[in-house]
């Protein structure tokens, strides 16, 4: 019989990195991420691994950077503010090429913003965050259920391309109490030669990401990490639709703006209107050609998310203007709410849209 | 020459046979020999990973025949604590200067050091930012110019520099902390020894442990190469003076030899 466990969705995350193999795990306290902070320092002993409540988000990611090069299977996370100071050791892990897990349990900004969860570090996730040409791959579910079976996936995903995952949710997954089926280990195995182990019968392993030689170094790094990308880009295709065969109107939302756009589906088509939705699990790489493939059968696309308009962006390239985009969100914390996307929706023929791309 | 002195100085197994990258002049040169001669000595090399900062020893794994990273400006004893965590048997090294250990990475050293992690950390001390080309280091002296102190340190606008065994040694957990220089021979000597102490107490799980060396930067201070032993003598060390601060295992032997 499948179990089922009422867990947080930080918990569920926490435990399946557990699962996954995570044995270093280093935070520092914000919210609305604090129960990883707090299941870790109580069950990482359980494991024999290794819990910090580092001094800084700076060092828990450095620390994060140390253990992996030392071929563990590490992890750190933290809330918007805090992602922004870590942001220094991800862009050192990327071009270093290590392997990590990071979560963003997202609260509204910009500064010290909220406690609230909201979705305003998309375009920090997916387009590189720090400094350097680099990606990470970035992971968003939606809900606890997600949250863990995307973390043990993450690792995975870490050890095969030697880059730093990022798990995007907020604070509402983050939060809220769901019920959860514990995944199993993958079982996978990765071999980490590369790993500064100590020099013993080999040549020494060096793990930097300074490269002094502009044309016949760097250059040739950042090209060797470009095609990494690509052999990502092709290979990592993730998302969901839901009743999109025969939608009129679609939706594109992620994380929990994807569940509130789902029930507002099923209110539209209660009322005659066609909606569906697709939902990116991958936020990079993006699943462009999906999503263009599911909307050339649409007349028109809504995107909702809890910012500004970040996502949007994503959403009118991989469209390519082939139809209308328009765009409703809510931010610093406040949600989007079911009503509101119908409104935007039944009104569409009367709204002077200000996002609507121009086909 | 006599064949024996040939013996005595001869290039130790550790330390790699390529150009090095250093200024005339400069202590990392000697500093990295008095490593890797105590990486022989203590038979550790093939257990030891070093974290290079940034600074001008950034490039220290090409010097040292050992695994190596390098960590974020500051971060050297986080990265440090990272891999140390995740390989406890292996001997890890944060080699650090002034700028990296004192300003930009001030907590990441101090909490290092209050964790007690069982690292050690050789902390290179000339006085400035040698890398960038010679700003003000926190442990930039009074009335030193720099780049960035053109008319001289002046301790009204911005301070005094910091001591880092001091600071250091107000916290419980480090076991040994020790401050040595390059200015003479039988400095250069003693300096060696606390390098070897320091492993020594690593190897043995003794707990954290911090040598801090003064070593000269005559390119970025104006003098020349010969010259920069005796600033080192003369301007540096009445201010940071030679010292045991902390040595845990020793007065724990020496207690213990008491007690028996």
């Amino acid at each position: 019989m499948t179990e089922y466990k009422l867990m947080k969705g930080n918990e569920a995350m926490a435990e399946a990195a557990l699962i996954a193999g995570c044995r270093y795990y280093y935070a520092y306290p914000i919210t609305p991420q604090n129960e990883v902070v707090a299941y870790m320092a109580k069950n990482m002993p359980r494991v024999n691994g290794t819990f910090i409540q580092a001094e800084s988000e700076l060092a828990a990611a450095s620390m994060v950077m140390g253990s992996a090069a030392s071929g563990g299977r590490a992890m750190t996370s933290s809330s918007s503010p805090g992602i922004t100071l870590k942001q220094e050791s991800i862009s050192y892990m990327a071009g270093a090429e290590l392997p990590c897990v990071i979560a963003n349990i997202m609260r509204g900004g910009p500064g010290l913003g909220g406690i609230a969860g909201a979705q305003g570090d998309y375009f920090q996730a997916t387009r590189g965050g720090g400094h350097g040409d680099y990606r990470t791959i970035v992971l968003a579910p939606d809900n606890a259920q997600e949250l863990a079976d995307f973390t043990v996936e993450a690792f995975d995903l870490a050890d095969e391309y030697r880059t730093p995952v990022i798990i995007l949710a907020d604070g509402y997954l983050g939060q809220m109490s769901e019920p959860v089926v514990l995944p199993k280990p993958t079982g996978k195995t990765f071999e980490k030669p590369w790993a500064v182990t100590g020099a013993k019968d080999r040549k020494q392993n060096i793990i930097v990401s300074l490269l002094l030689h502009p044309e016949n170094v760097l250059e040739l790094h950042n090209l060797h990490l470009q095609e990494k990308y690509e052999r990502i880009t092709q290979k990592i295709r993730r998302y969901e639709t839901y009743k999109t065969e025969d939608a009129d109107w679609l939706l594109a939302a992620y994380g929990t703006s994807a569940r509130i756009a789902q029930k507002a589906v099923d209110k539209l088509r209660e009322d005659g209107i066609k909606a569906g939705l697709f939902r990116p699990t991958c936020l990079w790489p993006f699943p462009d050609r999906e999503l263009a493939e599911c909307a050339s059968h649409c007349t028109r696309l809504l995107t909702v998310e809890m910012s500004h308009g970040q996502m949007v962006e994503d959403v009118k390239l991989a469209v390519n203007g082939a139809i209308e985009v328009d765009f409703y969100g809510r931010a610093g914390g406040a949600l989007p709410t079911v009503k509101d996307i119908i409104a935007r929706i039944k009104n569409y023929e009367h709204s002077e849209f200000t996002h609507v791309q121009a086909s | 020459m006599s064949t024996q002195n040939l013996h005595m100085y001869r290039r130790p197994e550790a330390l790699l046979n390529v150009r090095t990258h250093y200024c005339a002049g400069c202590g990392h040169g000697i500093i990295h020999k008095l490593f890797a001669e105590a990486l022989g000595e203590l038979n550790i090399r093939e257990e030891t990973i070093v974290v290079a900062p940034v600074g001008c020893s950034v490039l220290l794994y090409n010097y040292i025949n050992v695994d190596g990273l390098e960590a974020a400006h500051g971060r050297t004893p986080a990265v440090a604590t990272g891999v140390k965590r995740a390989q406890p048997n292996r001997i890890v090294v944060s080699y650090q200067g002034d700028g990296d250990l004192l300003a930009i990475g001030t907590g990441e050293t101090l909490h290092a050091a209050n964790r007690g992690e069982n690292i050690t950390v050789i902390f290179v001390n000339n006085a400035n930012y040698g890398m960038t080309g010679g700003q003000m280091a926190p442990t930039t002296l009074v009335d030193q110019r720099t780049l960035t102190s053109p008319k001289g340190r002046n301790p009204q606008e911005t301070g005094y520099p910091i001591r880092a065994c001091e600071l250091l040694s107000t916290l419980e957990a480090p076991a040994y902390i020790e401050r040595v220089s390059l200015h003479n021979p039988g400095a250069v000597k003693k300096t060696k020894k606390a390098i070897v102490k320091a492993l020594q107490y690593q190897k043995e799980g003794r707990g954290y442990s911090f040598v801090e060396i003064l070593s000269m930067c005559p390119t970025n201070w104006g003098i020349e190469p010969a010259a920069g032993a005796d600033w080192i003598k003369t301007s540096m060390v009445p201010w940071f003076p030679h010292k045991v601060f902390r040595d845990r295992p020793a007065e724990a032997a020496a207690a213990g030899g008491k007690a028996s």
